[in-house]
């Protein structure tokens, strides 16, 4: 089981962090295959929000074929998340290190280089998407 | 699909004044909706017509597929928690819930004692010495333990402190998860609600400025930001329905439109509204009271001159 939050300053769709917070602890582990997601009642009492809003993100999570919901049981993991493999976050950070230094020394500051990155970003995952 | 509560053309005039003037509207069944509006908008008339505690002096009102409290069956069926959550004093919590069960033809009193129960609030305790937070809870409760299809809240929250707010609509959204309420909640503010209501009324000096799924009404706004109009000042920007609101900065220009269409014009830049831009923009059009947003701003340019 895991406990949900919504950053209301995020600008990210309420539902969509929801969804977002299953694949993370499904990538992480702590939510495995046959475990059951809250309950959409117990979601709304503790965040205090519209029970649509659960509904929205345990159907998209079903229409990639991560969960299922059975009527009048809950919702339930039916796959993993493959993580990244071990020692590649380090090793793609101590990357991201080297160059955050380069662009420090070619004289950009952090918020040239948030923007070089947004930029980038965004243009990359568009491509891929196309 | 039937509306939960359908208004027609529905008018209510206190001596010389119209607290409601030409609402229609149609709230469908099992929605969550916030009713917005400034002090006076005539939120509560529009609830107290919706139960039949006053009389239209116009047009027609439609709660559940009946008239407002035309027979007993009927007021099982709505619920109805009042501003400042009145309840008799010298009752006690436990007193509350037996008058209840004596009163209302359908009445889940266990589920009155267990949400009691799992608040904390003692049910030996008279109502007068319970805090705001309390008070509105056991009001609540009692309200759902009539198992409304329609629970109609006014000002639920306007005495509430931020934790109190929290647990009373965590109660409410469990309820109406649990039991397919359809819900319509007053309030002047729209930041409590924006999390909990999927259907947006907005009031304004006795008329309905506008209605509908936020999702809809989200997607048919938007900000947008560009070059101050000078000359043409009115010249159409294709893709925009309705300027609704403006505000001018040096050379800079914001507006929140309700568009049909793509902005093609690459000056604007689009930006998503929040609900509070929308609640915003609307209260300030034409009809609206002297203290809105556009006026103040009118003003404050004024005396900056």
């Amino acid at each position: 089981m895991i406990d949900f939050r919504l950053d209301p300053r995020s600008g990210v769709a309420p539902y969509l962090q929801l969804a977002q917070q299953v694949r993370h602890a499904l990538r992480l582990g702590y939510l495995q295959p046959g475990d059951q997601l809250p309950r959409v009642k117990d979601v709304v009492s503790s965040l205090a929000i519209n029970p649509n809003t659960v509904l929205k993100a345990y159907r998209e999570l079903e229409r990639d074929g991560l969960v299922e919901g059975r009527p009048g049981v809950g919702t339930f993991v039916m796959r993993g998340l493959d993580g990244p493999p071990p020692g590649a976050q380090a090793t793609l950070q101590r990357a991201l290190e080297r160059w955050l230094r380069s662009a420090f020394d070619a004289g950009l500051d952090a918020d040239a280089v948030r923007s070089l990155f947004e930029t980038t970003f965004q243009d990359r995952t568009t491509e891929e998407i196309a | 699909m039937a509306g939960a509560l359908e208004a027609q053309s529905l008018a209510k005039r206190y001596r010389k004044k119209w607290a409601l003037q030409d609402c229609s509207f149609v709230l469908p069944k099992g929605r969550i909706a916030a009713l917005v509006g400034p002090n006076g908008a005539g939120k509560t008339t529009l609830l107290h017509i919706a139960v039949g505690l006053l009389e239209p002096t116009a047009g027609s009102v439609h709660v559940l597929g009946g008239k407002p409290a035309e027979n007993e069956e009927m007021l099982s069926r709505v619920g109805f928690v009042a501003q400042d959550t009145p309840l008799y004093d010298n009752f006690t919590g436990a007193d509350l819930i037996s008058f209840g069960y004596h009163t209302n033809r359908t009445w889940d009193g266990e589920f009155a004692q267990e949400r009691l129960a799992a608040l904390q609030i003692p049910l030996d305790q008279r109502a007068s010495t319970l805090s705001g937070g309390q008070r509105a809870q056991l009001a609540l409760a009692l309200a759902l333990a009539k198992r409304p299809e329609l629970l109609l809240l006014d000002e639920p929250l306007a005495s509430l402190d931020p934790l109190a707010r929290r647990e009373f609509l965590g109660t409410l959204m469990e309820s109406a998860a649990e039991y397919e309420i359809t819900v319509l909640l007053s309030s002047h503010l729209i930041t409590d609600l924006e999390r909990v209501c999927d259907y947006l009324m907005i009031l304004s000096n006795g008329r309905l400025q506008l209605g509908g799924s936020i999702e809809d009404l989200v997607e048919q706004h938007r900000v947008l930001i560009g070059p101050r109009r000078t000359g043409v000042k009115h010249h159409a920007i294709s893709g925009v329905a309705q300027v609704l609101d403006e505000s001018v900065a040096g050379r800079q220009e914001t507006l929140v439109v309700r568009v049909d269409g793509p902005i093609i014009d690459p000056k604007w830049e689009e930006y998503e509204v929040t609900l509070e831009d929308i609640v915003l923009a609307y209260l300030g059009q034409k009809d609206a009271p002297a203290e809105t947003k556009k006026n103040v701003r009118a003003v404050a340019a004024r005396k900056a001159q």
